[in-house]
């Protein structure tokens, strides 16, 4: 598989290692170069310096012909617009981004990016070790529509006027 | 008719200003509270000091009884997402995103964001209109300065148009040596006949531009400020 990382943070170089090892073709961007130094020195892949939420610069990294795409630098609506990029512009079928507000996170599930909220899941891994109820809030979301879904935008509303969508990870 | 506008820098500001003057209802958004506080202090308490990305915040803000959505913030990314929450979630009739980068403006369009304002292509095309297009482009400085490289763009007017670039007289140390045309860069041979849309690209000491462009672009060459 061809898996596209925006962001070398902690988890994006964890993963980049991992799936670089797995022997999948690893492509990781960042913003700072600096930011590579978490890569291993036996690292396969390309590390490209340049903006995820640019569509020629996703194109030069080689995004087009992406399976996977992980949007996963620190900023919320930065991993926003370069999943939607990816998933809208490049075609990419696989896409997650990684959303820390989970009211955004359950919005843009519906619009069909697959989220995951790091606020959640940390809540309830914290909830489970002291044995108390989970919150109950959306942690790792399949997407569950499309922007070319039959009532278009529609379900965002719904997503986030419940602000609990069934979570399935 | 009810404005809210989500970002307090000099653009937000000022249409704030403008709208209230023209007797809108404004509040403005903007998460720095030093900033709020200084736009409420000038223009009055309209200013919601949070991060308009967040739907609980657009939802105190009054964004679902907006007729408008203004996001002009510096951060195209954020004015994305709170155009789409506003659109989406608040059923926002018009959404209008402030975009930086030229290039989303498509990307903004396609997901749904009403209206598109892009400053960098408002400029862009300011100066464009000033650049003549008939001139000569130089693409690079040859040794200590004396030759350069020198790009001809043919347009319907040259007087080159039709001839063979041997039938052309260049001056004494200055030659034609290529032709980019459709794309594709190609040695300029003495018997090619010249076309619209031709890129020619020609070589020689720097006091042979007055001659390369007479012959190429034809008429007499305008004064350039950059001196060239």
């Amino acid at each position: 598989m061809k898996i596209v990382i925006v962001g070398s943070g902690r988890v994006g170089a964890v993963l980049a290692e991992a799936y670089d090892a797995a022997g999948h073709k690893v492509v990781v961007l960042d913003l700072s170069t600096r930011a590579f130094d978490r890569l291993p020195a036996e690292f396969h892949g390309d590390a490209v310096r340049g903006d995820g939420t640019d569509e020629d610069t996703l194109r030069r990294a080689g995004a087009g012909d992406a399976d996977v795409f992980l949007a996963l630098t620190e900023g919320d609506n930065r991993n926003i617009m370069a999943a939607q990029l990816a998933a809208e512009k490049l075609g990419i079928k696989k896409v997650v981004a990684k959303i820390n507000d989970p009211v955004r996170a359950a919005a843009y599930a519906e619009l069909g990016i697959a989220t995951m909220c790091r606020t959640t899941i940390q809540a309830d891994a914290i909830s489970e070790f002291l044995g108390l109820p989970a919150l109950g809030l959306p942690g790792v979301i399949a997407p569950t529509g499309s922007h070319h879904g039959k009532e278009g935008h529609a379900p965002l509303k719904s997503a986030i006027e419940a602000g609990t969508a069934g979570r399935e990870a | 008719m009810f404005v809210l506008v989500i970002g307090g820098g000099k653009v937000g500001y000022y249409l704030a200003k403008e709208l209230i003057e023209s007797g809108h209802e404004v509040v403005v958004m903007e998460k720095d509270r030093a900033r709020a506080d200084q736009i409420a202090d000038e223009i009055g308490s309209i200013v919601v000091a949070h991060d308009g990305c967040e739907g609980k915040y657009l939802g105190e803000a009054g964004c679902a009884r907006a007729a408008i959505v203004a996001a002009v913030t510096g951060d195209d990314e954020d004015n994305l997402v709170i155009c789409q929450m506003a659109k989406h979630h608040f059923d926002v009739p018009r959404t209008i995103a402030r975009v930086n980068n030229p290039k989303n403006e498509d990307l903004f369009r396609h997901l749904g964001v009403d209206e598109i304002i892009s400053p960098t292509r408002m400029i862009l095309g300011a100066i464009e209109q000033d650049i003549p297009v008939n001139e000569l482009l130089h693409l690079a400085a040859l040794g200590e300065g004396e030759l350069e490289i020198i790009e001809a763009h043919l347009q319907s007017g040259s007087p080159a148009i039709g001839k063979a670039a041997g039938e052309l007289t260049m001056p004494e140390g200055c030659s034609l040596f290529a032709v980019v045309r459709d794309g594709i860069a190609t040695a300029l041979r003495p018997d090619m006949a010249l076309k619209v849309g031709d890129k020619v690209i020609a070589i020689g000491p720097s006091d042979c531009q007055a001659h390369l462009h007479e012959q190429l672009i034809g008429g007499r060459q305008e004064p350039s400020p950059a001196g060239i």
